[in-house]
């Protein structure tokens, strides 16, 4: 039976995005659902009705939600190009600095983004406390899988080009100050990669929306 | 060699209670080490200096922290014996993808409901019971979440059993009126022991929910 493979997703969302590396790297084909959030289609809903959101993986019209958790399962089921190592404790390693990279680290720099004053400055304190934990964590390795990209280089992927967007929205220095080398270096190799490069928003259309978003963010916090 | 297997835990805490099920269910001997929270020992800082919490569970010397990367990491090392986790990877995506759901949800919804008065808390017992009706429906008419068998999701929620005496007694209602079959399903998995044995008593429980809401000010 041919394989059908659907992607919800939205240009811009870097959570689809690593759904879409994963997807490209092990060679799968697959058709592209883009979805506008503001309104959302009867089938995403109808697909994801739990938390309403993208990435959804459609396989064989059997939606799988949350964009790790989808990772594995292409892991499973599509075996070339592994993504993940096989030793448990490495495995387990990569899944704890994933779910870091989207519970701590990404909420930090989301702070560090849309928050002022006292608050803006404990936030980017907090970035550069967890930004050593990612940079140590690489070890010295090309990538964080190694040499060639896995899992935990899909997961923290996002800030090989969002972070230099929100840099230049907000006037922010967070890796752009030079003070991990070792980060920069990855996001650079990432970047460059075909699989990854070819994948990327455009720049200017993320810098229009995420200074739009920061605004929004911003004038609501903002003491009236 | 024989294994090392460390716990470092704190009694009360669900999210140790998911790795002693997981333990338990595999048969695997470990030492239990009981952290004190104000006071936690450098092997905790040690072996989990990002987050410096519970549960830690030390294998070999080397740690895995957070629980449900643990309960994978033992499904996987230990795998001759009750599996935790299905083989089809549309039914492990099901049952990570509500664990998620019940580590995304519960927990913060759980606490509103007894670190909170008045209207703020009926709000919070109001969004704690939508979140358990999500899950009873997915649950539906099955043994367990993942079906016949007692796996992942079951372990990532069960913990929060012994909490309920705590929730209702200080929320001031009775879930089991509303989830009649998440309770159901809850007494079903007590009558495991690897369940049984790894849950709190629910009075030490509300013992030291008691004692946080004194500390922080709360009653």
């Amino acid at each position: 039976m041919a394989e059908e493979v659907k992607l919800f997703r939205t240009w811009s969302s870097p959570f689809p995005l690593r759904i879409v590396w994963a997807l490209k790297l092990k060679g799968i084909e697959y058709e592209t659902i883009l979805e506008d959030l503001q309104n959302k289609s009867s089938l995403l809903l109808q697909y994801n009705p739990v938390h309403k959101k993208v990435p959804v993986l459609l396989h064989n019209g059997k939606p799988i939600l949350e964009s790790l958790v989808i990772l594995e399962y292409i892991e499973e089921t599509w075996k070339q190009h592994p993504l993940l190592p096989e030793d448990p404790f490495e495995k387990a390693t990569a899944r704890f600095w994933a779910r870091f990279n989207d519970e701590e680290l990404l909420p930090s720099i989301w702070n560090a983004s849309t928050k002022q004053g006292k608050e803006q400055e404990e936030a980017i304190v907090q970035v550069e406390e967890n930004l050593k934990y990612v940079e140590e964590e690489l070890k010295g390795n090309v990538f964080f899988g190694g040499e060639t990209i896995g899992y935990l280089d899909l997961a923290f992927g996002w800030l090989a080009n969002l972070v230099s967007v929100l840099e230049e929205v907000t006037g922010l220095s967070l890796t752009a100050s030079g003070k991990f080398p070792l980060l920069s270096a990855w996001m650079q190799n990432f970047s460059d990669a075909p699989v990854i490069k070819e994948c990327w928003p455009p720049r200017d259309k993320l810098i229009i929306r995420y200074q739009a978003m920061i605004e929004k963010y911003t004038a609501v916090a903002a003491p009236k | 060699m024989a294994d090392e297997v460390i716990l470092l835990n704190f009694c009360p805490s669900v999210f140790g209670m998911r790795i002693r099920i997981a333990l338990a269910e595999k048969g695997i001997e470990y030492e239990y080490r009981e952290e004190d929270l104000k006071n936690k020992s450098p092997l905790l800082l040690k072996m989990n200096p990002v987050h410096k919490k519970i549960p830690v569970l030390i294998h070999n010397g080397k740690p895995v922290c957070e629980s449900l990367i643990a309960v994978e990491y033992i499904d996987e090392v230990w795998k001759e014996k009750a599996p935790i986790l299905p083989s089809d990877p549309y039914q492990r995506a099901q049952a990570r993808f509500w664990a998620d759901y019940v580590d995304k949800k519960v927990y913060a919804a759980a606490r509103n409901v007894w670190a909170t008065k008045g209207e703020e808390q009926e709000a919070a017992k109001k969004e704690f019971i939508e979140i358990l009706k999500v899950l009873e429906g997915e649950l539906g008419d099955k043994p367990y979440f993942g079906g016949e068998t007692f796996g992942l999701t079951d372990i990532s929620l069960i913990g929060y059993y012994c909490w309920f005496y705590a929730y209702e007694t200080f929320g001031n209602f009775s879930i089991e009126s509303e989830c009649p079959k998440l309770i159901a399903w809850a007494k079903r998995c007590m009558e495991k022991e690897s369940v049984s044995k790894s849950l709190a008593d629910p009075h030490t429980v509300y013992d030291f929910v008691l004692g946080v809401k004194k500390r922080l000010g709360l009653e």
